[in-house]
């Protein structure tokens, strides 16, 4: 490619604007009257996440039995889900993290909403080790605490390390996500009419006033948490993928599994922020500041995520063989030809297959088609999280002990309710903090020499 | 008693002529507020540096310290346990967790310093009573020279030689 076609053509942002107008259309849509598709859009989904409660606290009531796990398949959708979710909440630390130290100025439209996405998912990502467990209300033993037992937690097991990698990432997630809010939130309490608005952001902003010595400051320790959140990213998922390479379960006992899982995470992340953006943008008329560009760029960390997850699953197999053990490559030709193949080959069509229409570029700049390809990618990393959890369990070593995992209604509405949980939650979030990071987008401005 | 004397620009290339100039006529006492970070502001109103990275930087050495620490004590002294024949000392399997501890040891100092450096949460402010002043968040930028400046009383005359968009006297 010659270098015109390599470097875009496309702008960052869209139309002309002022520091005024940036400020005022981004800080409207929380400003303004709620539009009656959002009270739609919010009940419906509260719904959903009503029916998630009521299947959580049944699940207390009753146990683990509800689901479909069982021996050998003890770990079901709880662990699927878990894996997925957090796998989702790594494109925002990522995006604002990694592509700040970059100096990607394209990120600045959506690192608010996508780190908004990670924290949601993150959370929502450490319910399920707890909902997992057979005592529920005894998970705070994981926790090194002095107490009355006298036990400390094993740190030699990959499941202590998770409870550390998953707290840590969930707080710094929310000191940087709260950090970036803090100038916008000073932004609306200085701009909101009612008593109460200018109370509650006035409060959120702690008395942010944007002095020199304090943006100095407040720049620093910015790049310095994205420095921190940098590793912090690459550790969660590999952590996570030891969960299962520390085990030795054919299937799960392999060395290509952290960055396996890295790649995993970062693709089906920026799928999840696309399938956010994409409305978003459409319902807020974000269009000036979510642009073709930024689909454009999304959609390709897409392509070449989606290529690393491909090549993971290429090694997979070939190490299998190459490596001769017979339960390895036994638990391959499961895979490939036994009663779940089904699941891995739809995975192998939603990963590998359609991904690969994201190397043209009228796809990418095709926002329904991209819509589209995002929502298949999400299903297909579910697939992939339940093809490692359940293919690897369901036949290891003794045929004797082999059996088949089926899903319950109720593993189905804990699924499905935690998603509806999870756009509830980014619906408030949408109505009521900036889903764009204005400071940033004056920056921006100022940047392109479109504000003095 | 006054606060300081605030003038209002419009741009961040004016803001950090006139946080220049008044630095350079030998006034001490000076502020400036923008609705976003501008490179040199700072240093030309004479403060190039923060404490900011050495801050994180003993944070994560204590979050680091108090991680592995943590862990040698409790599967070392207070716990031992024979876990497949390893030695109780088992280091490489206490990385993960010291390096978790590091970077959110690091966070929180690099977090709650800032805030603590820059006298947040604060809820007064004499600023605040100035109505003008809420642009400063959304497309203004202003100069404030403290009253508490040897050299307030030349303040005014001055100022009105930087021909700001408008000159606010701020109570105290």
């Amino acid at each position: 490619m010659t270098p015109e076609h390599s470097t875009d053509p496309l702008p960052v942002l869209r139309g002309r604007h002022s520091y005024a107008s940036v400020s005022d259309q981004i800080a409207d849509v929380v400003l303004t009257r709620t539009p009656r598709w959002w009270y739609f859009a919010f009940f419906g989904t509260f719904a959903g996440a009503l029916l998630f409660f009521h299947a959580v606290g049944y699940l207390f009531a009753v146990g683990v039995g509800i689901w479909g796990v069982d021996i050998p398949v003890a770990w079901g959708f709880a662990i699927t889900n878990f894996v997925w979710w957090i796998g989702i909440g790594h494109a925002g630390t990522f995006i604002s993290a990694i592509l700040l130290l970059l100096r990607q100025e394209w990120r600045t439209s959506i690192n608010r909403f996508a780190e908004a996405m990670t924290i949601f998912a993150a959370g929502i990502a450490g319910l399920w080790p707890i909902l997992h467990l057979g005592r529920p209300w005894f998970f705070y033993w994981i926790a090194p605490y002095p107490n009355v037992m006298d036990l400390w937690p094993q740190w030699r097991s990959p499941l202590v390390w998770d409870f550390f990698a998953i707290a840590t990432y969930i707080l710094v997630s929310l000191l940087f996500w709260y950090m970036g809010l803090i100038p916008d939130l000073a932004t609306l309490r200085d701009r909101a009419t009612g008593h109460w608005r200018r109370l509650i952001y006035g409060g959120l902003a702690l008395g942010w006033r944007g002095e020199a010595r304090q943006w100095q400051r407040y720049e620093t320790t910015y790049l310095l948490l994205a420095g921190l959140a940098t590793p912090l990213v690459i550790s969660v998922h590999s952590v996570v993928s030891l969960d299962f390479a520390v085990g030795n379960t054919p299937g799960w006992h392999s060395t290509v599994f952290p960055p396996y899982f890295v790649a995993g995470a970062l693709f089906s992340g920026f799928a999840m922020a696309l399938t956010l953006a994409i409305p978003l943008r459409a319902a807020f008329r974000l269009h000036d500041f979510i642009t073709a560009r930024h689909l454009d760029l999304a959609a390709r960390v897409m392509l070449a995520t989606g290529l690393l997850v491909a090549y993971g699953y290429l090694v997979e197999n070939f190490m299998a063989f190459y490596g001769g053990n017979r339960y390895e490559i036994a638990m391959v030709e499961n895979r490939l030809g036994g009663p779940y193949a089904p699941v891995y080959w739809t995975l192998l069509a939603c990963n590998v297959l359609i991904a690969q229409a994201l190397w043209f570029r009228r796809v990418r700049l095709n926002v329904c088609a991209l819509l589209a390809i995002s929502v298949v990618i999400n299903l297909g990393m579910w697939l992939e999280r339940f093809m490692i959890v359940v293919t690897s369990q369901h036949r290891d070593y003794l045929p004797s002990s082999w059996g088949m995992f089926y899903p319950t209604v109720w593993d189905l509405i804990l699924l499905f309710g935690s998603i509806a949980l999870f756009f509830a939650l980014f619906l408030l979030f949408m109505r009521f903090l900036p889903a764009i990071s204005i400071a940033e987008m004056r920056q921006e401005l100022r940047q392109e020499g479109q504000a003095p | 008693m006054s606060y300081g004397l605030l003038a209002e620009f419009a741009g961040a290339e004016a803001l950090l002529a006139a946080a220049r100039a008044t630095r350079a006529q030998g006034f001490r006492e000076v502020e400036a507020y923008s609705p976003f970070p501008i490179g040199g502001l700072a240093a030309a109103l004479g403060r190039p540096r923060t404490p900011m990275a050495v801050i994180t930087l003993l944070g994560g050495i204590a979050g680091g310290l108090v991680g592995y620490g943590m862990q040698f004590y409790s599967a070392v002294i207070a716990y031992p346990i024979n876990s497949g024949g390893r030695p109780l000392h088992s280091w490489p399997t206490f990385i993960p967790v010291t390096f978790e501890l590091t970077v959110l040891g690091a966070a929180f100092a690099a977090f709650f310093g800032m805030l603590i450096m820059n006298g947040l949460p604060r809820l007064y402010h004499p600023l605040g009573q100035v109505k003008e002043f809420d642009l400063a968040t959304r497309n203004r930028f202003f100069l404030c020279i403290r009253a508490r400046d040897p050299r307030f009383d030349d303040a005014a005359a001055f100022v009105t030689g930087l021909r700001p968009l408008r000159i606010i006297d701020v109570p105290g």
